[in-house]
């Protein structure tokens, strides 16, 4: 019997999921070996019947909790699905000033109809069995994943820094053009694709397992970023991260 | 037949983002008919406040994972008019490009992939697939190509990397261009059998007037910068987009609702249409009279009719630059470097839904002060409850399940993005 799986999202752009229908462009023989039951964006058919759950988004008000913590309940494997559900994402930007504030400036007098908490990753609400990282996801990445949950191995997920992906690609570093880049510290797997196109690493997959943020902060600061400069870099989609290291 | 009805659809299938559709007749009497964007906010004009300029088109592509394109451009206008940077002739050309990408890419998704399985009365493009395989094989080959012409020019489609402040931080390749242009000459043979398809599609008949309202430039169909121009008359800057939308709060809706003056005005492909219609390319007017529709159109269904219209257009323009680009050739450029002085600015552009409006206030620090983000859905979630109002009483008597279908068609005919409005579906008859 094929695996059920299933996609829901939280708060987010939905640009993974549409990612996942990109992938299939090029990987049609993937829906021979799964069964969607739900994936509300591309589909109205709706199972509640799932081996597999993807969630993309953050966790950002009360209410949202108890709907992850049932789609937890009926999946054997959950897996977040890109940068706000496994860590946080651009959302949790607004963790850095007083709730109030981001909340008045935004529905002003009326702030109070609608509900909101600070950001959280979906495992600081259920337990996550896998991720795929990213801002969005990349393509391969989520085949390469499918494919090991489905052999029932564990995901190849690179716990190496994006700098050994840019070299292998024969990139010019960043910082000799006189840019900078979270590269270092930035776990790989994206194919250092935005240095690749000239952009310095955002640090969209997370951290490195025991990364050397101070070195990487004094690298930044001699490359004349002010303190302020390095704390936006390191926010960007850091914020969730950070806040609890 | 009954004259109560009670329908509440939680959760709009086939959209981006989370609504309900609420109704709720007595005695064949509507007392209720709404569309609630229960979407969790976002608070993206918090966000912004404090960041370096330089992040805001990455930030706030983040606000849709489908017109990522629409929001960076915006978001670089913004920035650009707010700094008084000026752009070169190559980038106006590189981001028209990877524009014509983004429309097509949202349009065949939506027109293929969220509309179509109504049609054939299957739920999605999977059973779709079954039934009209070769239908769903062209989508995903059109798809692959927009995605792919997007990439060339931005690195990636959902969230671009190399589009920024005055230019790009990669330029692609002549010999990229050419392979694309290949390509997309390929791709009308793609189009004329789209209109084929859809042109003998069972399309819903319903009419409503309402006020349209869209960029507009003398001489192309506008896409990115233009006057805002209705066709109730009038044309605005872009600096007095405030006039034009009047956002305000309504309780069932995380997104703000907006008015001009009437009740409601629409945004989109079908109010670019009804505005910009001289200014199509000659085969995407042809594609309209085959699809039936000429302007004024007051059917909000035919929104999904004039992107495949657009689709044509864009099909067509992106051929004319990279005619372009090949004959001038790729020259490398700097990007803007900052010379210390701030201010505000308003940035505009025709993304797949509808006209989006960023405006920023910029300090001589280079970090953003203020931040304002108008989305097209937003706009056009105060029209949507005008159709249905006016569409409930003509159908209510054909029973709750077609009455759902057709909300739930008309809601998707707008191709909201609710997450980018704030986030939004679900039908709900109470």
């Amino acid at each position: 019997m094929k695996p059920k799986v299933a996609f829901f999202d939280f708060t987010s752009c939905e640009g993974c999921q549409l990612t996942v229908v990109d992938s299939l462009q090029t990987h049609l023989d993937l829906l021979e070996m799964v069964e969607i039951v739900q994936f509300r964006e591309a589909m109205s058919e709706r199972g509640d019947d799932y081996a597999v759950a993807f969630i993309e988004g953050s966790i950002t008000r009360e209410s949202d909790e108890a709907r992850l913590k049932e789609i937890r309940a009926r999946a054997a494997v959950l897996v977040a699905l890109g940068a706000c559900a496994h860590i946080g994402g651009v959302n949790a930007i607004k963790n850095l000033a007083p709730l109030h504030d981001v909340r008045k400036y935004v529905y002003g007098e009326r702030a109070e109809w609608f509900a909101t908490y600070a950001t959280r990753p979906i495992s600081a609400v259920v337990k996550v069995d896998a991720f795929i990282p990213g801002c969005p996801i990349d393509r391969e990445e989520f085949i390469r994943v499918v494919n090991a949950l489905l052999r029932g191995i564990k995901p190849p997920i690179p716990d190496y820094p994006m700098c050994v992906e840019c070299k292998l690609k024969e990139n010019v570093c960043l910082f000799d053009k006189g840019g900078d880049c979270l590269g270092a510290i930035t776990r790989a797997g994206c194919g250092a694709i935005c240095p690749t196109y000239g952009d310095g690493c955002e640090g969209c997959r997370g951290l490195i397992p025991n990364p050397n943020r101070d070195s990487m902060q004094s690298v930044l600061a001699a490359r004349g970023l002010t303190p302020q400069d390095v704390m936006a870099r390191m926010t960007l989609f850091g914020s969730y991260e950070i806040s609890k290291t | 037949m009954s004259q109560n009805m009670h329908i509440d659809i939680h959760h709009v299938t086939r959209v981006e983002g989370h609504g309900n559709i609420v109704v709720n007749a007595k005695n064949g009497v509507l007392e209720e008919c709404r569309l609630d964007i229960v979407e969790t906010p976002r608070f993206f004009e918090a966000l912004l406040r404090g960041r370096p300029y330089t992040e805001a088109s990455h930030i706030t592509s983040r606000i849709c994972g489908i017109c990522a394109v629409g929001h960076a451009t915006a978001s670089l206008r913004a920035t650009e008019n707010a700094l008084g940077v000026a752009v070169s002739e190559q980038t106006r050309l590189l981001r028209d490009l990877i524009f014509f990408g983004e429309m097509l890419d949202s349009h065949v998704l939506h027109t293929y992939m969220l509309i179509a399985p109504d049609f054939f009365g299957v739920g999605s493009v999977i059973p779709l697939a079954q039934v009209a395989a070769n239908a769903v094989l062209r989508a995903l080959r059109v798809k692959k190509l927009a995605g792919d012409l997007c990439a060339v020019v931005g690195g990636r489609h959902t969230h671009p990397i190399a589009m920024t402040v005055g230019g790009f931080t990669h330029l692609p390749s002549v010999d990229e261009i050419k392979a694309l242009r290949e390509r997309l000459i390929l791709a009308r043979k793609d189009m004329d059998d789209t209109i084929t398809l859809f042109k003998t599609l069972p399309w819903p008949r319903f009419k409503r007037e309402t006020e349209y309202i869209a960029l507009s430039k003398p001489n192309e169909y506008a896409f990115i910068d233009g006057a805002i121009t209705s066709t109730d008359g009038g044309s605005w800057n872009i600096s007095e987009y405030k006039t034009i939308t009047n956002e305000h709060l309504v309780q069932h809706s995380s997104s703000k609702h907006t008015k001009h003056k009437r009740e409601s005005y629409m945004v989109g492909a079908l109010a670019r249409f009804n505005v910009n219609y001289d200014l199509l390319h000659p085969k995407a007017k042809d594609a309209a009279r085959e699809l039936g529709m000429k302007p004024v159109c007051t059917n909000p269904y035919f929104n999904s009719a004039a992107q495949i219209v657009e689709m044509v257009h864009s099909v067509e323009g992106a051929i004319t630059i990279c005619d372009e680009l090949i004959a001038r050739g790729i020259t490398p450029e700097k990007p803007y470097t900052f010379s210390g002085k701030g201010g505000a600015g308003v940035g505009a552009c025709e993304v797949p839904r509808g006209t989006l409006y960023h405006n920023y206030e910029i300090g001589d620090n280079g970090r953003i002060i203020n931040a304002n983000c108008i989305i097209p859905t937003g706009q056009n979630l105060a029209n949507i409850e005008a159709d249905m109002r006016a569409l409930v009483p003509q159908i209510l008597d054909q029973g709750q399940e077609k009455v759902t279908l057709a909300l739930e068609m008309l809601v998707r005919a707008y191709d909201p993005c609710i997450s980018c409005s704030v986030h939004f579906l679900n039908v709900r008859f109470i």
